[in-house]
């Protein structure tokens, strides 16, 4: 029973993770039609943002040593600038092309910055102890949760509740929701194009942003890959979720993150390297069953 | 208090005007030198037989189709080159044979993104939709995901997102399309009010030849891409251009 809870809480934990990154990348897709493959690397900008730029393998802490009053803002800022100027450099100029051109020009973007972090700061993987204090237990009755469980939890309930209020009660919110459903008829309405598409951009780069700081503080590892395959979950969470749909993309990321936890705790333990195998067996199962993903958007009902 | 209204520039054109506009798809003429004029506060009838050209007119009329020569002007003013939300701007609105619903948003939302894409604050926006809404009768499905509605809903919803901020004309192509007789009657005859309640002009599409005879102050008849009647109900019924072409068919 204790041992059956604290799976939940493993589960939720990694769930909340793929939940933001899903959320990322949902967004984009929604709006743009594009398939960001370079959102992982958004990730990863955010979290090398947090030390002093240097090939050395011992990182020294520069924004990462603030104040986390200070840090949390610093960061997203610094992702968000990076977002906003990949759309500007590489998507704006594309935004007539066909979806998989701006797809395989996310994969270019993706090893330009994976390539430009190892110039700066080397190809080694680099430790890094951000925030220990949130690395204790909480005890509550028989049970032990890590900190930064709860943390993770709470910043993506937070987070998620935010933007919901944001799509649902400002000016902004309401023309990115138009936007995203037919984007033609949003524009004959007045709706701004490159605005939405800013403000999508803009928002997936904060919530990239949490990601690398939620993440690094778990695995205090710091490499220039480390937000592959976070993007490539996310990626695989939007698709089951249902394309176009961001309650789909948080559904998805839970639902991903369950699969992958309890995977690991119940396969039999030689079994358990093998555990992405199974996990993407479930994915395949549940295309399978609804190809168009959990919860479709109406949106996409009526274009066909 | 200001009223939010008032920080939106009015759109004042008193005339939109097609002159001589002729659209050609590879070769084939869809439309061929259609002169048309509409003036703010008059209802004016646009029929002709399945491919005579008024949608492409009406496209043409709001940006959505680049007249191949001749030209659309608004208040005089030559507007090549514009596109559909410049148009809309300037206060010529359109709806659409296909509602084009925004479907995952509700019935308030889809016509408040009107008004903030026209540069309401999103609380003017609201109260303006609901008064439109109100005035079509469906103020009741405001909350209503538009998915969901039924045809003539969707339809009023269109509707109502071509009113907000009250256009100097809307264009409207079939709105009681699709329609039992009665709830197009019922349709048309909110159409009749328009000019007098929201102060625009109204070019609309409608095959019902009673209704249409009833609302309009003028009419142009398309066949085959060209003008081939235009004048009041009466002068357009007595037309043997129009009886031989069009009405001659099916009456």
């Amino acid at each position: 029973m204790i041992n059956l809870a604290q799976n939940l809480i493993d589960a939720l934990s990694l769930g909340s993770l793929y939940a933001l990154v899903a959320l990322g990348i949902g967004l984009l897709f929604s709006i743009l039609r594009l398939i960001n493959l370079a959102h992982g690397d958004f990730i990863t900008v955010g979290a090398f943002a947090l030390i002093v730029p240097s090939m050395e393998v011992t990182a020294q802490l520069a924004i990462g040593a603030l104040n986390p009053v200070l840090l949390i803002p610093s960061i997203a800022l610094i992702v968000v600038i990076v977002a906003l100027m990949t759309d500007w450099a590489v998507f704006r100029p594309l935004r007539r092309a066909p979806q998989p051109s701006m797809m395989i020009a996310s994969f270019a973007v993706s090893y330009i910055i994976q390539n430009g972090l190892i110039m700066i700061y080397g190809a080694r993987p680099k430790n890094v102890n951000l925030w220990p204090a949130l690395t204790g237990q909480l005890s509550i009755g028989p049970l032990r949760i890590a900190t930064l469980q709860i943390v993770t939890i709470v910043v993506t309930l937070v987070l998620m509740a935010g933007l919901a209020l944001f799509l649902k009660r400002t000016s902004y919110g309401i023309q990115m929701r138009a936007a995203a459903e037919d984007f033609r008829m949003a524009r004959y309405l007045g709706v701004r194009g490159n605005l939405v598409i800013g403000m999508a951009f803009g928002i997936s780069g904060a919530l990239a942003s949490a990601v690398s700081l939620l993440f690094l503080s778990q695995t205090g590892s710091l490499e220039t890959g480390l937000g592959v395959p976070l993007a490539l979950f996310g990626l695989v969470a939007v698709v089951i979720g249902g394309m176009g749909s961001l309650v789909g993309a948080v559904v998805g990321g839970f639902l991903v993150g369950f699969i992958v936890t309890l995977l690991q705790a119940y396969l039999p333990p030689d079994l358990r390297s093998f555990r992405d195998a199974f996990a993407f067996t479930f994915v395949i199962a549940i295309l399978l069953w609804r190809p168009a993903g959990l919860i479709r958007a109406k949106a996409f009902d009526q274009r066909v | 208090m200001v009223d939010p209204l008032l920080r939106v520039p009015q759109p004042t054109a008193a005339e939109l005007a097609a002159e001589g506009v002729s659209v050609r798809f590879q070769g084939l003429a869809a439309l061929s030198e259609v002169n048309l004029t509409l003036l703010r506060g008059e209802i004016v009838g646009l029929i002709g037989p399945n491919g005579a050209g008024k949608t492409t007119l009406i496209n043409c009329l709001t940006g959505f189709q680049r007249p191949t020569t001749g030209r659309v002007a608004l208040a005089r003013e030559d507007t090549a080159g514009w596109n559909p939300a410049r148009f809309r701007k300037a206060g010529v609105a359109r709806t659409f044979q296909a509602g084009r619903l925004f479907r995952d948003m509700t019935v308030a939302e889809n016509v408040e993104v009107t008004g903030v894409g026209l540069g309401l604050d999103r609380k003017s926006a609201h109260s303006v939709a609901m008064e439109v809404l109100d005035w079509l009768g469906i103020a009741d499905k405001a909350a209503r995901t538009a998915g969901t509605l039924d045809y003539t809903d969707e339809r009023r919803v269109g509707i109502a997102r071509a009113l907000v901020l009250p256009p100097a004309f809307i264009l409207m192509d079939e709105p009681a399309a699709g329609m039992s007789d009665s709830e197009g009657e019922d349709l048309v005859g909110l159409v009749t009010s328009i000019p007098t309640k929201f102060g625009c002009g109204v070019l609309i599409i409608e095959h019902n030849m009673r209704v249409i005879m009833n609302v309009s102050h003028r009419l142009y008849v398309l066949d085959g891409g060209r003008t081939v009647a235009q004048g009041t109900p009466a002068e357009v019924q007595a037309n043997p251009a129009v009886i031989s072409a069009y009405l001659g068919a099916d009456v």
